[in-house]
């Protein structure tokens, strides 16, 4: 773990531990407000900003904050910078801050961000702890525009509001509706399982194989 | 109409479902929906917690933070972290039987984004103490319901043969997309805006 370079702690966050698609934390936005891309990208946004601020501060004062305290003490700073993003989007673009509704104030509990302190920026100089929250931070973002993605695009034909479909194309409703989160996102993980599966098993069969298959990774 | 202490309380149970339309307490709803009888004693739990929280809420909106909505946020999940520790330890003396059986998921309560979510509501519509106590009911009720239901069909589920990739939560998505696709049957339950 402390082996690692500052490449390996950003890229772990984004794909290989990435924190929707893998650990299935964060499950709430990522089924609540994915239907439309828009949204999505509001959401990830916000949430990297949460995410990467706070770590950076339990990073910074981790010496200071008593170990039987700590939870209420990272709980506590989340929400600082959970209001500050609030206050932001509602100024920079209250449509945004009306279509996300109640789900700006519950960043808080997002556990995508409560994990990375407790289980990384607690324990790591400020700088990786940047880089790990940043790399956590985008692997949300990208599992949220997947989904935003597939549920514009099949539910109204669109992506950000630009018509994508042929004319032709009836739009299917209910994608933008409740069911349609809870199935995009068994499909979403559904596909990624069995990427990683697929890519364990040639991995094996390497192996197994006389061959120089390292070079080639 | 819609401002009755019993429509709030019917509207977030079933019509608002807050699990299965909402989206909130997706954790619990897939971490100890395995059995019935801990999702029971969880969505009771839930529900106390609720309860409390909206009439906590509506004493914060009254007399504290009417100055001061800035420090909502930061208010209303201190609380929250407190009344479920206060909890904690009340079952704890009354009921030590009943703890053992709650385990790690009582205090987990305080990540439930269910409890933020119905303060953060519960002050955006200006509710009273009364249509506020019956929100808290009937989203505990709502919690409960669902948390059940997914629990009753996990058990049969276990017998059932799943593709390898799909078991965990795949599969529990896709039933919970089915059951959130019957609850959407109750959005015409009232035609009265």
């Amino acid at each position: 773990m402390s082996a690692t370079t500052p490449r390996q702690d950003f890229l772990r966050g984004v794909w290989r531990e990435n924190p929707v698609l893998v650990q299935t934390l964060g499950m709430c936005p990522t089924l609540a407000v994915t239907n439309t891309v828009a949204n999505c990208v509001a959401m990830g946004l916000a949430t990297t900003l949460v995410l990467v601020f706070s770590c950076v501060l339990v990073a910074w004062w981790k010496k200071r904050i008593p170990n039987e305290v700590r939870i209420t003490a990272f709980v506590l700073i989340i929400a600082t910078f959970v209001t500050v993003a609030d206050m932001l989007i509602e100024g920079l673009s209250p449509t945004v801050h009306r279509a996300l509704g109640p789900f700006i104030a519950l960043i808080v509990v997002n556990c995508i961000i409560l994990a990375r302190q407790e289980a990384f920026a607690a324990k790591n100089p400020v700088g990786r702890a940047a880089l790990d929250a940043l790399g956590s931070g985008f692997g949300f973002t990208i599992a949220l525009f997947l989904m935003g993605v597939v549920r514009e695009g099949l539910g109204a034909g669109t992506l950000l509001g630009v018509r994508v479909m042929p004319a032709a194309f009836q739009p299917w409703g209910v994608m933008m509706m409740p069911p349609g989160g809870f199935l995009t996102l068994a499909m979403v993980l559904l596909v990624v399982r069995t990427l990683e599966r697929r890519k364990a098993e040639r991995r094996r069969a390497a192996a197994g194989a006389p061959g120089s298959a390292k070079e080639a990774a | 109409m819609n401002d009755h202490p019993l429509m709030i309380l019917l509207l977030a149970a079933v019509v608002n479902n807050f699990t299965l339309t909402l989206f909130l307490g997706i954790c619990a709803f897939i971490g100890v929906s395995s059995k019935v009888d801990t999702a029971l004693r969880m969505g009771a739990a839930d529900t106390f917690v609720l309860v409390l929280t909206a009439v906590a809420v509506w004493f914060l909106n009254r007399f504290v933070l009417a100055e001061t909505p800035y420090l909502r946020i930061i208010a209303f999940i201190v609380v929250i972290a407190g009344l479920v520790q206060i909890v904690e330890m009340i079952i704890k003396k009354a009921s030590p039987t009943l703890f053992r059986e709650l385990g790690i998921y009582l205090p987990l309560i305080t990540t439930n984004c269910a409890i933020l979510a119905l303060a953060v509501m519960q002050t955006a519509r200006g509710y009273t103490l009364l249509q506020g106590v019956a929100f808290g009911v009937g989203a505990g009720l709502g919690l409960t319901l669902a948390l059940l239901l997914m629990a009753s069909i996990r058990e049969r589920l276990d017998l059932a043969a799943v593709p390898r990739t799909a078991k965990g939560t795949a599969i529990v998505l896709v039933v919970a997309g089915c059951l959130s696709l019957a609850f959407m049957g109750f959005a015409g339950l009232f035609t009265a805006s």
